[in-house]
């Protein structure tokens, strides 16, 4: 357990995180590299299924990155991911699978280092919860 | 020095002072086609903004909503890509010769010793430099050495050596592996022609150390507001959280001191800066955030959240977030010996001395004029005024005193960003009609014709930038290239230098002629730096843009995972992967256009509804003017004289000329709307209208416009209480504006006058500040000492809000013995009838007891509201916010925007404002509106939603969920459609959609599946 190294897949917005996330390497934060950015337009547009397919497929974690309450550039996409997220917790709360394998963070564009912290500090909580049950149950 | 030939033209614009102002400017004239240059003296881009990670009244930062072309980046980052816009960072104006019109502007380019084409930011030479000194950037809380990057989102995004500090030591030289360091570059003149220029010269914080008593310099816990708001970024070295200078001790007690180098005559800072009010609150507020258990002490003399939904956050921090507001005056402040804490002594409202001790002190410093700037308007000819500040004229806000320089944002006085984006975008109207008769031509590049592809069988190269070797040093680039060969439909694989170099380009448009590729993938930097270049190269050459991918390697891999190589290799190779994936599936996206109807139609023939429509029709737009009245003019009417002595009847009647003998313009008066209707790039507004010739018939027309303009105004608030309506003695602004104005007989009756403030604002029903009449008040004070000096005049007020400039007015009310009572929301002046005489109570904080007056009248200053905009709100499809007031995409940079692009607000149905405030929301509402009547045709975004029929059910859940009204139902059909003009490309559509019929381009739930197959392997 003591070399699990997590996986962790992140949807990130195109104005706000995946900004972030590029001023995080100008800025030379560092950040384990556990992690594999999927650039979609708006957090609004992560679809469940996404996240399902992630951790069914055996990712370890899944970010969900968005811009702040207030300054979605598509208005209310934030809004819609932070709905969406909280119903599927509880879907996945109801089939015994821990929800706080899903992150959903506001970080601008202007915040790399929060984005190289949240990385830092999902690696560091995913590697306490040990890998994804789901893929095991796969494996077997 | 050399002298290079004459750039830009007579229709051209050059922005002087690349800030916030200077940004929204070019943004928009480089939108509606007209060729911009936009200088700046420092190496980057941005202004003060870049210092601010959160912004009132919202606490985020959005100022990326500030491009006319939302949804979009940071300005800074905007104003880059901008085909129309050339940057000048790091220059200074030498000399300007000629005149409106024809000026040719002498430009001195300063030498950044670095090529920021070569620069790959790799900072080695950062690691040599042996020179350290204070950063500028947050008033010196840090160092940086003598190269460096200004902030790190600078534009140019490379190093600049600093000349002053740089010993030429060479080492950088040594170390620069891409060779970007030039120490002998020399300073550059070159000489620019264009029509109009833009002054965005913005402000100075004011210099602390002026104010000795308060120990900037001398403690070592007192810090400025600048530097206060640097340590409160998450980038700063404390990472946010405030924490003492001296000894790095989290700081549990910190006071903030208003009003320096404001509202103080004796340092020659007589205004208000206007906005330390609120800029303090908000760092307050982000402060007790990051340190829950901080205690917060202001002091101050009046608090002045005057602006749209302000006052609701003033509330907020007091309320919630339990910040302590004392009304006194500093007496001292002195260091503990020790400790190094801070003990202020000060004296309370009733005269009465006290001390309190803190760990810290934040002086929030006012805004003065910058200090070069004397020297430069004695050049041009600019008239300043007393403070410092550029003079203009109160009915042409934007205007300069030259002919053709247009002045917007804090250089005419300290702004917030809402009003600074207003007046950028008033400075850029201002120019685009003074520069009419030089339309720009449509430049629409002309490309190549594309090859039909999106049948062909995907055959795809895959090109590895090492960024100048420097990429080798975190990554096995040898690895990527193996791996990469062996992926799917791979044709290709090369490694390339510096593919954001023209060779570097150049290899990768050879390669794709030579392979016959359809499909690339640059691994390598961020899109965000090299999407612009690729995308010029594949154009010119017939390659679809949207076929190129980019896998992030360097920002979002070896940049940010240094020590591991072998981990990071794998990543990046994940990354390509992923980035192939994609590239399989794209498919070329060519734009559609909707043609646009140069129309506009402006609802409302107020103050700012007749302005929008002239400059709109200067512009050579046809408007349609629609007022409800049999008249123009609204609220305008009622205004006879303003603080700073124009006349607003000599504006109206100017107004009212102009507007009825514009051709372009066609009045719909004692009008209504009855319908409105979204069509592919444009609207349909049906209006019933009042026949020509006075004549009662009323007639209906469909009216096609491009942009809808809503300045459909405000009213006074009808006064509750008080008397008012029961006695004839009890009187409001307005009615007394007008008695002053007529010379009613009866005023020279007044002995005594007692004018309440707030009546209607600043209550449970109003919670907001109506802005206007503490000025209100100051003037017609004004006014009756002017009459009569032995007239006893009082203000009974809250907080005088005399902001800006016109607190040298409430100053001079003073001084001519107009007497200033305070009261508070829970001792409310009182007014009764004693023997038929009115006599009002109140208690008076100064005296400790209640006063009783005798007036012979009382007047109220009574608030504005907007007038019942439910309806129309409702056919137009626009929000209004809780006070009934239109609500913008963005309080903070897009203030006068509806969320659906085309539509716009200006005036008091936006928020309560002066006259000149009214007059810059008409000139910005009427360039935001050209942005999109300039052009032939409005282009679609790349990513756009489609629906794929044969899945529609016809559910109409796509619609409902589109925040831009770009889902429509065909009811014939049974089928839901995209109206491409509007769609933004969120995707919302698409998640929403339970039969997959939803589809975004290049967003494609499979082509995502596809990606998160790779990424998870």
């Amino acid at each position: 357990m003591a070399d699990f190294e997590p996986r962790i897949v992140a949807f990130l917005c195109h104005w706000c995180t995946y900004t972030g996330a590029d001023l995080a390497g100008t800025t030379r934060q560092q950040y384990p590299p556990n992690i594999r950015i999927i650039h979609l337009m708006c957090s609004g547009a992560v679809d469940s299924i996404y996240v399902l397919k992630a951790l069914i497929d055996g990712a370890d974690g899944v970010l969900i990155g968005g811009c702040h309450p207030g300054d979605c550039h598509y208005q209310t996409g934030n809004y819609k991911a932070r709905r969406r997220v909280a119903i599927l917790k509880g879907i996945l709360n109801q089939m015994g699978f821990t929800e706080d394998r899903i992150w959903l963070r506001w970080i601008s564009a202007s915040e790399g280092k929060l984005f190289a912290d949240t990385v830092t500090k999902m690696v560091e909580e995913l590697k306490k919860m040990g890998p994804n049950p789901m893929k095991q149950l796969w494996d077997a | 020095m050399q002298n290079g030939k004459v750039k830009g033209d007579r229709g051209s614009v050059l922005v002087i002072g690349a800030g916030i102002a200077g940004m929204q400017s070019a943004l928009l004239l480089a939108e509606t086609g007209r060729k911009v240059f936009l200088l700046e003296q420092g190496p980057a881009i941005g202004g003060y903004f870049p210092l601010l990670d959160k912004t009132f009244p919202t606490n985020s930062c959005g100022v990326c909503f500030m491009s006319p072309t939302p949804p979009a980046f940071c300005p800074i980052y905007e104003c880059h890509l901008h085909e129309h816009i050339e940057l000048l960072p790091y220059s200074e104006v030498l000399k300007i010769e000629g005149e409106g019109g024809d000026f040719r502007v002498s430009v001195l380019r300063k030498p950044r010793f670095v090529d920021p084409g070569r620069c790959t930011l790799c900072e080695a030479c950062i690691k040599v430099c042996p020179v350290e000194v204070e950063r500028e950037f947050g008033g010196g809380l840090e160092k940086r050495k003598a190269i460096y990057l200004p902030f790190p989102q600078a534009i140019p995004h490379s190093l600049v050596i600093d000349p002053k500090t740089c010993v030429r030591c060479q080492e950088c030289v040594k170390v620069c592996a891409p060779g970007a360091i030039d120490l002998n570059m020399k300073e550059e003149q070159e000489t620019i022609n264009v029509g109009a220029m833009i002054l965005g010269f913005g402000f100075e914080p004011f210099w602390a150390q002026r104010k000795g008593e308060y120990g900037f310099g001398r403690y070592a816990n007192v810090l400025t507001s600048i530097q206060f708001e640097r340590m409160l970024s998450t980038s700063s070295p404390t990472q946010g959280v405030p924490k003492r200078l001296s000894d790095g001790k989290r700081i549990e007690r910190i006071a903030f001191i208003q009003c320096v180098g404001s509202r103080d005559p004796s340092c020659g800072q007589d205004h208000c800066s206007t906005i330390c009010c609120m800029y303090a609150t908000k760092q307050a507020m982000i402060a007790k955030e990051r340190s829950p258990d901080l205690e917060v002490t202001f002091f101050y003399m009046d608090v002045r959240p005057m602006g749209k939904d302000y006052e609701r956050y003033y509330e907020r921090a007091k309320g919630e977030y339990g910040i302590e507001y004392r009304r006194c005056a500093i007496s001292t402040i002195k260091e503990l010996p020790g400790s190094r804490d801070l003990r202020i002594t000060y004296v309370k409202e009733d005269g009465t001395f006290e001390e309190k001790d803190f760990d810290a002190v934040v002086l929030s410093v006012g805004f003065t004029p910058p200090q070069t700037i004397k020297d430069l308007a004695e050049r041009m000819g600019l008239l300043l005024n007393p403070q410092g500040f550029c003079q203009t004229g109160e009915f042409n806000p934007a205007e300069t005193s030259v002919k053709g320089i247009f002045v917007g944002g804090a250089f005419r006085g300290p702004k917030d960003i809402p009003e600074t984006v207003v007046e950028g975008a008033s400075a850029a109207a201002g120019a685009a009609s003074f520069l009419s008769m030089y339309r720009p031509p449509d430049q629409k590049k002309e490309y190549p014709a594309e090859g039909a592809i999106s049948e062909e069988v995907p055959k795809i190269g895959v090109f590895v930038c090492h960024c100048g070797e420097e990429l080798k040093k975190y990554l096995s680039i040898s690895n990527l290239m193996d791996e990469a060969k062996g992926m799917r439909e791979v044709a290709h694989v090369e490694e390339v230098g510096l593919a954001c170099l023209p060779e570097g380009l150049d290899l990768i448009k050879r390669r794709i002629g030579e392979h016959g590729l359809n499909r690339v993938v640059v691994a390598g930097c961020s899109h965000r730096e090299i999407r612009k270049a690729m995308e010029e190269m594949a154009k010119a050459m017939g390659f679809n843009p949207y076929l190129i991918e980019y896998a992030n390697i360097r920002e979002q891999c070896a940049f940010v995972h240094r020590n591991d190589q072998e981990l990071a290799t794998e990543k990046a190779e994940v990354l390509i992967r992923m980035a192939v994936e994609r590239a399989r599936k794209a498919q070329p996206i060519r734009k559609g256009r909707a043609m646009v109807v140069k129309k506009g139609l402006v609802v409302g023939g107020g103050l700012s509804g007749m302005t929008v429509s002239l400059r709109l029709a200067e512009q050579g737009y046809e408007v349609h003017l629609v007022e409800k009245e049999r008249e123009l003019g609204g609220n305008l009417k009622e205004a006879f004289y303003t603080l700073k002595g124009s006349d607003p009847q000599a504006l109206l009647q100017n107004l009212v000329r102009e507007v009825e003998k514009n051709g372009m313009i066609r009045i719909y008066t004692g009008a209504e709307v009855l319908g409105f209707e979204k069509r592919n790039g444009h609207y349909r507004t049906k209006i019933r209208f009042q026949g020509v010739g006075g004549s009662t018939l009323r007639e209906e027309k469909d009216l096609d416009h491009g942009v809808l303009i809503l300045a459909t105004g405000g009213k006074e608030i009808s006064p509750k209480g008080y008397l008012y309506g029961e006695d004839s003695r009890v009187i409001t602004q307005r009615q007394l504006e007008k008695m002053i104005h007529l010379n009613d007989e009866n005023l020279k009756d007044f002995r005594s006058v007692v004018m309440i403030q707030c009546v209607g604002s600043r209550d449970e029903e109003h919670p907001y500040c109506s802005r206007i009449c503490c000025g209100h008040a100051v003037k017609n004070a004004l006014k009756l000492k002017e009459r009569d000096p032995g007239m006893d005049v009082y203000v009974l007020y809250r907080d005088v809000r005399t902001y800006g400039f016109y607190e040298s007015y409430y100053h001079e009310a003073r001084g001519k013995g107009v007497i200033f009572i305070r009261y508070d929301l829970e001792n409310r002046p009182e007014v009764t009838l004693r023997n038929g005489n009115l006599e009002v109570s109140v208690f008076d904080p100064a005296m400790g007891r209640p006063v009783t007056l005798s007036p012979d009248r009382i007047v109220l200053s009574t608030g504005i509201e907007p007038n019942d905009q439910q309806e129309l709100a409702k056919i137009f499809g626009v929000e209004l916010n809780s006070d009934g007031f239109f609500a913008e995409a963005n309080p903070k940079s897009a203030p006068l925007d509806s969320v659906d692009r085309g539509k716009f607000f200006c005036g008091l149905c936006h928020s309560p404002n002066f006259i000149e405030d009214s007059i810059s929301q008409g000139n910005a509402a009427a360039i935001r509106a050209a942005t999109i009547l300039s052009k032939e045709a409005v282009e679609e975004k790349a990513y756009l939603a489609y629906v794929i029929k044969r899945l529609c059910c016809g559910c109409g859940l796509c619609v409902t969920v589109c925040p831009y009204g770009a889902r429509v139902l065909n009811e014939e059909e049974g089928k839901a459609e995209v109206i491409g003009a509007l769609c933004q490309g969120c995707g919302s559509c698409v998640v929403a959609c339970r039969n997959a019929a939803s589809q975004q381009r290049n967003f494609e739930k499979d082509l995502n599946m596809a990606v998160l197959d790779a990424a998870i392997e």
